[in-house]
């Protein structure tokens, strides 16, 4: 657990910009419960949200998990202590896209064939680009 | 001006700890008036009371300051000395220099000059203070009881034991409450129908217990000692006298209904009795859905019935009755689930709440005591319960703890694993909280004996999946998403107050929590009186609790009552409002907004220009009156006085705080 | 009835049959779709951070644009960012002021942001447009796929009942149609995963297609594109999937008009 000055910055920075406190939840797990992408993560929602408790944000940066969620705001929508870890889960992709100065996903990286693409809807591809390059 | 004397406590280092004693008593010499200062470690203590009053002697004072903790905490204490001393208690002003000032303040150079400031504004108050009597008042020797349910029914029983009337009112035919709802009780396993009947039976044949069921309270006034009630006896349309209870009414009738004893899950008669041990055993017509009263035609349970009881003349029966103390316990409603859509309950006949699926192991249940699936009517080879649904949720239920669905859970699956053992229990549960005698082992034992198994985690969402519901939860300690494939899903709705709860706290002037359950006047202190002199709290509609609580709870509401009840005469207020006619102009908006009744309008004659003129006033009822204060704010000639907190001493009060240091 | 119509850049391309067929079946229940000029992207998926400005610019650009008309999409996506974007606008007065400084317009969040699904239900009413309705979808078992975007946040979308929404059952039914009721239908599709994690994608898809298979349906409709190409790329056997917008053409039978016409 880092309960430095920079984690403090971190959290203050992500509480700002999401308007989430994570210290709000109590971690019933009901985003993991419900989330329907949570069989391909490694860390499980609710987990995402105890490591920001406990300053593990080393390991968050490695996790898969905030780049699977696809921002389907279910979690949020059934969450107990009203929370919307949606907005959590951009802060956290946020500040890992910022602090490598890198994107995750560049035109090269497209597995696609020239079939598919003609057929993927131009939303799909927006979409990602916005969620994971900037 | 008065002699007055001041003493400022050091209360230990709660004052003396931020402010500086010796500069306060130092003050306090140079106010107009004050003829001693001192101070003392302690001044609640015999020995510090002992002072005040050598020194009323001693000094000859003739008011008297203390500057203390909360007048909420001593002001009694103090009054009481200064009478003792041969001074109208009255003439006693408590400056607040704890809770309003050290403990609110770091700094005694701030603590200090406000204490000195608190001092000032209470001399110039006592300097204008004047003697009051307050009056002795009637106690009627009656009780009323509002609510039916286990902790109403104990209450009745202890306050008619001591001896005194007891009317007992509940809205219901039959009392029982949702205790009489259950099957079994945690941790005992107590068969709840055979601890309860008991004592229904013993509220029917109490001589001092006059029972009022299907009837509601519909007005309350008065005050501590002489509460005027009205309360509406409903008509049952059955003549009491007459009826044998045997029955044959409600077994020809028919009409059928949702059952709401059976939590809507079966069917009752239109004529019917709650449920087989109901007190009394008289039935009730419900006019809104009998055929008669709907459309005109029908009569069968009049031909039927073999000793003529059933009336459809009967009123409404209003009575009018005055009593002594009011005790309310009118218990909880089990929270409505439809914004919990993901559970699917109110969507599939298979989602249940907690009560609904209690119902199912009673043998008068809507399954004749049979546990099995609504959908197909066979028994469930898995059951999945779920935990705080609708409790410490902050979006969309309650943000308290119910307190007792952790241990209603782990009784439901016992009881399912005894009635089906091969069937599997799943409780998903957040924290699992036991506290009580014998809870912990109960839990475990479900655990460990009983094979329940606990997931720690939630269920997001259930899916109804050809014949059975596909339950997706997460188990947080293993970090593992669950899929269970569940014949019955059972949820632990939160406790909630009875929809018509913030109704009757209006109709009482009591007050209420953000959740509408009844606030007791000290959290700690006070937990079954409320801020209405008089009027006492017990069970689940102050908070949810289980049965020994609430039975616990309605022994001590009991004997606070009893306490008032045993009383030949109560103290009346003596800070109440007097109205001069001479300046009132009778608009009488003080009527309009006095709480308690306590102002009504009076002829009063006056003399102009050698005329006798006769002219409507205000009169204010000092037996009746709080001392709220509503009518002096109301009145636009200033001619209502609040005696105690007259405008001349509120102002000279505020001049005192406005003072340049 | 008339409304300003953002179509988004997918209608244009891969979803050209949701617009055709949406344009056809609103002018014949006379709700006029007056596209807004020179619109462009709307950003595709709604900024969820308070400090990401610039992606809020394209969707209040196009709300202004509407000049407080009501607004109405058929692309869910569109139709979710716009409303939220709507919403910041009217909660949140510092990004306000950024914004519209930053874009030189005049905008407070005035007008209505709507689905076409909702115009169909509270402006047209479901009542009405069964009357209109000429070749009734009789004996089509047509589940509904609703997905997340029109349901969530509820607070902000205001859409339908996030958990039980009724809304394009109640088409399904004003058309004619059999209802099958299908118990993944507000679950997320995969989304935009289909770019970078297609097997994730594909198995959340699959959940909604072999449940609502399982269920008895013949059929899913949606409003998304995205929706549409997740839900017909899995593995196993599929169902068709259409834009909520044909079953209203082809009820109103101005669908195969327009074939004709095309042909």
């Amino acid at each position: 657990m880092i309960f430095s000055e920079s984690y403090h910055r971190f959290i203050d920075e992500l509480k700002k910009n999401t308007g989430q406190d994570p210290n709000q939840c109590y971690q019933c797990a009901k985003c993991s419960a419900g989330c329907p992408v949570v069989a391909a993560m490694d860390l499980l929602p609710h987990q995402v949200i105890r490591y920001l408790q406990l300053g593990l944000l080393g390991e968050l940066e490695e996790s898969r998990t905030p780049w699977i969620c696809a921002s389907c705001f279910t979690c949020a929508a059934r969450c107990p202590r009203d929370l919307d870890l949606a907005r959590l889960m951009e802060g956290v992709r946020l500040a890992v896209l910022r602090l490598r100065e890198g994107n995750r996903l560049s035109p090269a990286d497209l597995e696609l064939t020239p079939e598919q693409l003609e057929k993927l809807p131009a939303q799909a591809l927006v979409s990602s680009f916005r969620k994971y390059a900037k | 001006m008065p002699r007055i004397g001041v003493f400022i406590c050091w209360c230990g280092t709660n004052i003396a700890g931020t402010v500086e004693i010796e500069q306060v008593v130092n003050a306090a010499r140079s106010f107009p008036g004050v003829v001693y200062a001192g101070d003392y470690r302690y001044l609640c203590s015999e020995v510090g009371q002992k002072l005040i009053k050598d020194t009323i002697k001693k000094e000859n004072l003739e008011r008297v300051v203390v500057g203390t903790c909360s007048p909420r905490m001593h002001e009694v204490t103090f009054r009481k000395a200064v009478a003792e001393a041969g001074l109208n208690p009255y003439l006693l002003e408590v400056a607040n220099l704890r809770e309003h000032c050290s403990w609110v303040h770091k700094d005694p150079a701030e603590a200090t000059p406000k204490a000195i400031a608190l001092v000032r504004a209470a001399v110039s108050k006592a300097s204008l203070d004047e003697p009051l009597t307050a009056l002795m008042l009637d106690v009627e020797k009656r009780a009323l009881v509002i609510g039916g349910g286990i902790a109403g029914i104990q209450a009745a029983l202890d306050i008619a034991d001591s001896g005194y009337t007891v009317d007992l009112v509940e809205k219901e035919p039959s009392i029982g409450g949702r205790m009489a709802q259950l099957e079994k009780t945690f941790p005992t396993l107590d068969c709840a129908a055979c601890i309860l009947t008991p004592k229904m039976v013993e509220v029917a044949q109490h001589p001092n217990i006059n029972l009022l069921t299907y009837s509601e309270v519909e007005a309350v006034s008065g005050f501590v000692g002489q509460f005027d009630v009205r309360i509406r006896s409903r008509a049952r349309s059955i003549d009491p006298s007459k009826c044998t209870g045997c029955g044959i009414c409600y077994e020809k009738c028919p009409a059928k209904v949702p059952s709401e004893f059976d939590m809507e899950l079966g069917k009752r008669k239109v004529i019917y009795v709650p449920f087989p041990q109901a007190v009394p055993n008289i039935p009730v017509i419900d006019r809104e859905n009998c055929l008669y009263f709907k459309r005109g035609r029908c009569r069968i349970c009049e031909k039927e019935c073999p000793a003529e009881a059933i009336d459809f003349e009967q009123q409404d029966e209003i009575i009018e009755r005055r009593y002594g103390v009011i005790l309310v316990a009118t218990g909880f409603d089990s929270m409505d689930l439809t914004g919990y859509g993901e559970y699917g309950y109110g969507q599939h006949p298979d989602v249940l709440s907690a009560l609904q699926f209690e119902r199912l192991f009673n043998a008068s249940g809507p399954t004749a005591g049979q546990v099995v699936r609504l959908s197909n009517g066979r028994p469930p080879q898995r059951v999945v319960f779920i935990q705080c649904v609708g409790s410490r949720d902050i979006a969309r239920g309650q943000n308290y703890c119910s307190k007792i669905c952790c241990m209603f859970t782990s009784k439901q699956a016992i009881l399912l694993k005894e009635k089906l053992p091969e069937t599997e229990a799943y409780i998903f549960y957040i924290d699992l909280r036991t506290a009580g005698k014998g809870y912990e082992e109960f839990q475990r034992r479900a655990a460990e004996e009983y094979g329940v198994i606990y997931l720690r985690g939630s269920v997001g969402k259930v899916f109804p999946e050809g014949e059975r519901l596909l339950v997706r939860g997460v188990d947080s300690l293993s970090g593992r998403p669950l899929e269970i494939e569940a014949d019955l899903v059972v949820l632990a709705a939160a406790s909630v107050p009875r929809r018509d709860a913030p109704e009757l706290a209006r109709l009482m002037s009591i007050n209420s929590d953000r959740y509408n359950f009844f606030d007791e006047a000290h959290p700690k202190l006070r937990p079954v009186e409320t801020h209405t002199a008089g009027i006492f709290i017990a069970g689940a509609c102050q908070a949810p609790k289980d049965i020994p609580e609430a039975v616990a709870q309605a022994g001590a509401a009991a004997a606070k009552a009893v306490t008032l009840l045993s009383k030949e005469k109560l103290q009346s207020e003596a800070c109440v409002a007097k109205v001069d006619p001479a300046r009132c102009s009778g608009c009488l908006h003080c009527e309009a907004v006095c709480p308690y009744g306590a102002i009504a309008a009076t002829e009063t004659e006056e003399r102009v220009r050698g005329e006798l003129l006769t002219r409507t006033v205000a009169e204010v009822n000092p037996a009746l009156c709080q001392g709220c204060g509503c009518c002096t704010m109301t009145c636009r000639s200033g001619s209502v006085t609040l005696q105690g907190y007259t405008d001349e001493q509120m102002l000279a009060e505020v001049d005192a705080l406005c003072l340049q240091r | 009835m008339h409304y300003r119509y953002f179509p988004g850049c997918t209608l244009k391309t891969q979803a050209k049959e949701m617009e055709d067929t949406a344009l056809a079946a609103a002018s014949a229940l006379g709700i006029e779709l007056q596209e807004l000029p020179e619109w462009q992207c709307c950003g595709a998926v709604f900024p969820l951070s308070d400090d990401e400005l610039i992606t809020l610019l394209s969707p209040v650009r196009t709300l202004a644009a509407a000049g407080g008309e009501p607004l109405v999409s058929l692309c869910a996506a569109c139709h979710h960012v716009l409303k939220r974007a709507q919403e910041v606008i009217k909660r949140n007065p510092d990004t306000r002021e950024k914004v519209t400084d930053f874009l030189e317009v005049d905008y407070a969040g005035e007008g209505r942001v709507l689905h076409f699904l909702e115009v169909l239900r509270d402006d047209l009413g479901f009542d009405r447009l069964k009357e209109q309705v000429s070749h009734p979808l009789a004996g089509r078992k047509i589940a509904a796929y609703y997905g997340c975007l029109l349901l969530r946040p509820a607070k902000e979308m205001q859409f339908d009942d996030p958990e039980n929404p009724t809304i394009m059952e109640d088409l399904l039914r004003s058309l004619g149609a059999e209802v099958v009721s299908t118990a993944y239908r507000t679950e997320c599709c995969g989304a935009y995963l289909s770019v970078t994690e297609e097997k994730v994608a594909t198995a959340t898809a699959e959940k909604i297609v072999h449940s609502a298979r399982r269920a008895g349906a013949e059929a899913l409709i949606t409003a998304c594109p995205l929706c549409r190409y997740n839900l017909e790329n899995i593995g196993g056997p599929a169902l068709p999937v259409y834009y909520f917008s044909e079953l209203l053409a082809e009820a109103l039978g101005v669908a195969a008009l327009k074939e004709v016409a095309r042909g």
